[in-house]
């Protein structure tokens, strides 16, 4: 740690640490969310989820990934290779940079970016990216109409999240997500924003192509979606993409509006934690009671229902915030 | 659920709206009021269902952890046929006639049965129930004149051959009276069986000597009497 300092200076091993730690966080946190998942749907539907590996199946998930590593990368042949070999980093990529400007604790934060909350946005947008790639190189019909439900899911439902967010930012008057969750240390931003935060959730519940918005991979009706033709650990990487996107939105959703760190008694990551985890299964349960929706209602409830909302609760912030 | 209709918007009122273009505030308004009765509506259903969900992740699981957890079957589950164990005498009732046999419309069943010595009756010395071929139809169960047989309440039958699925009912009953601590019923022996079987011809052979003995002392007796 030293040596690092001598080298790189503070702010660079403060980088590496920060990596390190962040990439362990993304695996176990893949990990834990995939075997809670499981336990939730199991317990939603009255029966006890994985019991085998472990007591009460908690290692479910950590043998999973370790027959998804031993299995064979399988490429088609009619692939066009360079895109389809490069589609899972660049949806894991973003999802890792992400980590940089989240503020675990006041001082449990990588790199206190005063454009954070901007950055966040941009880098979850290389997703949808990611999601084309990888069903556009795939050459099958079902990764391409999964990509493009993607793509389009993914455009109208930026637009009210970011003027949802947009809302907040207007309070706060800052862009650095510390200054987000200081200006909470009162009362939280969920009180004076509800409807905020319920456009804010609904948005993140489709950024992350989550049920009931999950149609990029409706297994009904595209088999797996735009990862149709991933095997091993590259289908991994999606699975993993996936997850740590909604530990992310569960983040961001912590820090726009539940006050971040704050919290008594307790230190500030354990609060951080806390309130991701239960934003997270807020997500779960909407996934297990809502069935998923059409794809003309999708997009009709974007356009005609939330981003109407989301324009109606920024002005009203607007004009409340010039009165006072 | 919001109902979101394709194209027209909310129940196509908009359209109508406008279209007249001097139709008023009035019917704006209502339009604005129904679209927001519909979000206000649509927002409490999946609310309702949200509260159905939770109430069920709460509720204790009704689920078996099958080969650690074993349901006990019901009274009128149908396992394969075996012996009733008959509480006065210990052991099972069956007197060998093959009705049971004769009944089966698979013929997967296979009576032998000899009169002991000092028995009133007839009793089994083999049964043996081919339950590969079984269609658990009961009927051995019914024409049973003793009411001998019950159906049991197993239903982990699964085997590697065949011949696995064959059940012997002494050997089952044997094992079953073990369990419940009962004396085992012996199988007879090919020699016991022998044996009785001697004994049994020895005496229908005495039996017939005497009826014969008797018949011929009493038409001596009528002869006398005649003459």
């Amino acid at each position: 740690m030293d040596l690092a300092a001598q080298f790189l200076g503070s702010a660079g091993a403060r980088m590496i640490v920060g990596l390190i730690g962040v990439i362990a966080l993304v695996s176990v946190n893949a990990l834990f969310l995939i075997v809670v998942e499981r336990k939730v749907s199991g317990h939603m539907q009255r029966r006890p989820g994985p019991m085998e590996v472990g007591p009460h199946g908690v290692l479910q998930s950590l043998a999973d990934a370790l027959k998804l590593m031993g299995k064979e990368l399988i490429t088609p042949e009619e692939v066009d290779k360079p895109v389809y070999w490069l589609a899972p980093i660049v949806v894991f990529l973003p999802v890792l940079l992400s980590f940089l400007v989240i503020p675990f604790s006041e001082t449990m934060i990588i790199r206190d970016m005063n454009v954070g909350i901007v950055l966040i946005l941009a880098f979850s947008t290389l997703a949808v990216l990611a999601i084309l790639m990888a069903g556009w190189s795939s050459n099958n019909k079902y990764s391409v109409f999964g990509a493009i439900r993607s793509v389009a899911q993914n455009v109208a439902y930026e637009i009210p999240l970011l003027i949802t967010v947009m809302s907040i930012i207007l309070m706060v008057g800052s862009f650095k997500l510390s200054d987000i969750v200081a200006a909470q240390s009162r009362h939280w931003f969920i009180m004076v924003q509800p409807l905020a935060f319920l456009l804010y959730v609904i948005c993140a519940t489709a950024e992350t192509n989550r049920a009931p918005f999950d149609l990029p991979e409706a297994e009904s009706e595209l088999v797996a979606g735009f990862h149709t033709e991933y095997s091993g650990m590259r289908f991994a990487l999606f699975f993993l993409a996936e997850y740590t996107n909604m530990f992310i939105a569960s983040a961001i959703a912590t820090v726009l509006f539940l006050g971040g760190w704050h919290g008594p008694v307790l230190p500030g990551v354990v609060w951080f934690l806390i309130k991701v985890y239960a934003v997270v299964f807020l997500l779960m349960w909407f996934r297990w009671t809502f069935p998923r929706v059409r794809f003309d209602q999708l997009v009709t409830f974007a356009w005609k229902i939330l981003i109407p909302l989301a324009f109606v609760n920024l002005l009203i912030t607007a004009f409340i915030l010039k009165i006072l | 659920m919001i109902s979101l209709a394709p194209r027209g918007g909310i129940k196509g009122e908009t359209d109508k709206t406008f279209g007249k273009r001097y139709s008023g505030l009035n019917k704006g308004l209502v339009t604005m009021m129904s679209y927001l009765k519909e979000i206000a509506v649509g927002f409490y259903s999946l609310l309702a269902g949200m509260v159905v969900t939770i109430r069920y992740f709460v509720k204790p699981i009704v689920t078996v952890q099958y080969p650690r957890q074993k349901l006990q079957m019901t009274e009128n589950y149908r396992g394969y046929p075996q012996f009733i164990i008959d509480p006065e005498t210990q052991t099972h009732r069956c007197i060998a006639c093959e009705m049971c046999a004769r009944i089966c419309p698979s013929q997967l069943i296979t009576v032998e049965g000899t009169k002991f010595p000092e028995a009133k009756q007839k009793r089994a010395t083999k049964y043996i129930h081919e339950h590969q071929y079984c269609s658990l139809c009961g009927l051995c169960v019914e024409v049973c004149p003793t009411t001998a047989l019950e159906f049991s309440k197993v239903y982990r039958l699964a085997g590697y051959t065949r011949e696995d699925c064959v059940i012997d009912h002494l050997v089952l009953l044997q094992k079953r009276q073990q369990e419940a601590g009962l004396p085992a019923t012996p199988i007879p022996t090919a020699a016991e069986i022998e044996a009785a079987k001697a004994a049994e011809a020895a005496a229908k052979e005495a039996k017939a000597k005497e009826a014969k003995a008797k018949a011929e002392a009493k038409a001596k007796e009528e002869k006398e009497v005649k003459e």
